[in-house]
This record gives structure tokens, sequence and C-alpha cells, in this order.
């Protein structure tokens, strides 16, 4: 039980794919402007991933090694074509706000990494949840950032006026920058900071140690 | 002439890929730590997205585009929905003839290259380029000034990176920050300057 528990909300904090496995940078900074659109975008990347390992998993040991990422890239491929598909049928002003980034699942790190990684050496059923796991490590990070780009950029969450803002006769002023690509890299940039002071085992070691002061005396 | 060199700045300067668009920011971040890998990736890149663009192009107008097979007769046939996996499967493909041809004539940049070039596949640049191709309905040859401009583009974004990098190391960043948490700030400053381009009207 442990052992499930571990595969499954391990990724959120002690593991999490986009702040220590350096995997799915690429969407994460690019959609998060706007809640609702990082939502579906989370949901649509932990299925893939979720459906992706599971698959994977199954065919693991019927896999050519050397066609293996071949192998993997299809099943992917066939899946992010089912949820593009999906999403054009049942959300299309979504679909067209996420542009190329639903396509692009495919070749985000997250999938392939983690089947690379996990599916290729577990059954199924782990594979699956270690599949759900990282997505929701994955999601974590991008709803974090899209909250704070969407309330502080425009006052808003889901669309739904939460400050005020000046131009609707209230008091905030809202910050442009927050709605700009920059600021996702200083968001998702504080974050690991904020988490890597709470836990400090993830801090990376120096490549290069500043000597300490010397006295005046000795420089002299 | 003129319409082409406008695209050519376009994509290097106005879009770039990695810091107007995120694209392909992993192996960005990854492997941005020495000046000389970042450059020699940066090579990787600019070759393979100058050969996937235009032929994802031909792709998408000869075969895939609605009422693309007419030529076979087949006019009402629309196989649009199978980009991604043509796409995809023409990268991996690309990739893997460009290996195994640079290591039987030109060893020397094989070697430079490295582990690199197998993991172009999986760069979303080069995936993104495509899209992007598909999205704004580039004809062949601007398909292929597209390609080489957005190459040179992130080629160019990496290199300052590492450049950035290589200093970054000898100065004292807070415990947490270290590492890939001042990479990020550090690319966002960047991507502030990169900015300052989008204002250029081609």
């Amino acid at each position: 039980m442990s052992d499930v528990k571990k595969v499954l909300f391990g990724p959120i904090l002690s593991n999490n794919p986009i702040a220590l496995q350096i995997l799915g940078i690429c969407s994460a900074l690019a959609v998060t402007s706007s809640l609702s659109v990082s939502l579906v975008m989370a949901i649509a990347l932990t299925l893939v991933t979720a459906f992706s390992n599971f698959f994977i998993a199954i065919i693991r040991n019927h896999i050519p090694n050397s066609i293996r990422i071949i192998v993997q890239m299809i099943i992917i491929a066939s899946l992010v074509i089912v949820v593009d598909q999906v999403l054009k049928a049942f959300a299309f002003e979504i679909s067209k706000q996420l542009s190329v980034f639903v396509g692009l699942i495919i070749t985000n790190c997250i999938v392939m990494g983690r089947a690379e990684a996990y599916a290729m050496k577990n059954g199924p059923a782990m594979s699956f949840l270690d599949g759900i796991g990282n997505g929701l490590g994955y999601s974590a990070m991008l709803i974090i950032v899209a909250v704070f780009r969407e309330l502080f950029g425009a006052g808003k969450l889901f669309g739904v006026e939460i400050f005020t803002t000046v131009q609707n006769g209230g008091w905030y002023q809202p910050n442009g920058l927050m709605l700009l690509p920059p600021s996702a890299f200083f968001v998702i940039g504080l974050v690991i900071w904020a988490l890597r002071a709470y836990k400090t085992e993830q801090v990376e070691e120096p490549e290069f140690k500043i000597a300490a002061n010397s006295r005046v005396q000795e420089a002299l | 002439m003129e319409h082409f060199i406008s695209l050519f700045i376009k994509a290097i300067f106005v879009e770039n890929m990695a810091l107007a668009f995120f694209l392909g920011m992993c192996t960005f971040l990854a492997l941005s730590k020495k000046v000389e890998t970042a450059i020699g990736l940066g090579i990787a890149v600019v070759v393979v997205l100058a050969i996937t663009v235009p032929l994802n192009n031909l792709l998408y107008k000869n075969l895939l585009q609605d009422g693309a097979l007419e030529w076979a007769g087949l006019p009402g046939v629309d196989l649009s929905f199978l980009g991604l996996l043509s796409y995809i499967g023409v990268i991996a493909a690309v990739v893997q003839i460009l290996e195994m041809t640079l290591d039987k004539y030109m060893p020397a940049l094989y070697n430079a290259l490295g582990v690199f070039l197998p993991l172009i596949t999986v760069n979303c640049a080069i995936m993104g380029a495509s899209l992007f191709m598909v999205e704004r309905d580039y004809n062949f040859s601007e398909s292929l000034v597209y390609g080489v401009g957005a190459g040179i583009g992130w080629a160019l974004a990496i290199a300052a990176l590492a450049g950035i990098r290589e200093k970054l190391k000898y100065s004292d960043v807070p415990a947490g920050l270290r590492g890939l948490g001042i990479t990020f700030i550090t690319v966002g400053l960047m991507s502030l300057g990169f900015m300052s381009f989008s204002g250029v009207q081609l």
C-alpha cells in the first residue's frame, strides 16, 4: 500500500517532474496565462501519460530494444491524436487557445521520460499509477503558476473577477507583466525556491565554492 | 525577396522559438552548462529544422490537407487528423538518417554532436516548427526559410544562455535557487530582453 502511495503522490512534492526532473517545461510556460486553459492541459497530459505508460508496460517485453523509441512514439502520438480530436469536438475555444501545444504533448518529455524510465521496467498497473502521479505533479505546478499569473495579471480566476480592477472602478491595478511570457519563468523559479527551502535535500551542490573572506591583514 | 528576408528575421528574433514560444525548453535548460555543447546542439537543431519543416510541408500539401489527394482520384478525403503521427514519423526518420550519414561521411561532426542528435527527436522546437508551419499555412519556400530561421534563433538563444551560465557559476546564489531556480530567472530576464524585438513590424 505504501508503495502505491509513493508512486502516486511522490512526484507532487519530493520528485516533481518540473521542479526536479527538468521534464515537460515547454508547455508549463506557454499555457499558464489563464487557469481554465492550464486545467485542460493538465488533464490532457495526465491522461496521455497514464495511458501511454499503461500500454507500453503491457507490451514492454515484446518491444525490440533498437526500435523502442519509435514504438513509444507511435503509441503516444495515437493517444494525443485522440485527445486533440476530442478537444476540437467538445471544447473548441480552448483547443484554439492551446493551438500547437496539444500536439506538442507528443514531444513533452514527461510522457517520453516516464515511458522510458518507468513503464519499460514495471507492470501495467503500477505504470498507470506512475503516469497519474507524474501527471499530478505536473498539474500541481501548472495550476500554481496559472493561479498567480491570472490573479495578479488580470485580477480574475477562471475568468471570474476576484480583484476588481481599476478599469472597472475597483482598487486593483493589474500587473501586465504577469500576462507576458517572461513572468512564467520568474514564477516557476520562485516556486522552485520555495519548494527547495521546504525540502532542503533537493538543493543542488554548487559547482564552484567561493573562498571565505580573507582578513585585511592577510590581503596586505 | 523582401518577404523572405522579413520572415527570416522574424523567425530569428521576434518569434524566437526558445524565448518567445518556450519550445525545446527541456534541452534548453538541461544542456546549456557549457558553451561548446550548446553550440554543437544549436547546429544540429538548425540542420534538422532546415530539413524537416520543408519535408513536412510537402507531406501536408500533397497528402494530408483537405482535398490534397485529388491527384490520386480521391478529392473528398481529409487526412489532416493524421498530421501529428506523420510529422513525428518524418522527424524521427530524418534524425535517424542524418545520424547514419554523418557517422559514415563526417565522423568529426558526428562525434562533436554525440548524444544530442537522437535527443533532437523529442525536442519540441522541431515538432513545434512543423505545427506552426501548418497553422500559418506557409508554402514550400516560406517553410524552408522559416525552418532555417527558427533553428538559428534557437541556436542563438541556447548559446547566449550557456555563456551566461558559465559566468554565473562563480556567483553566490541563495541555496534554494542554486542550479535550476536561478537558470529559470535568468531565462526570464533574457526573454524580457527578446520581447523588445516584438514591437518590430516587418
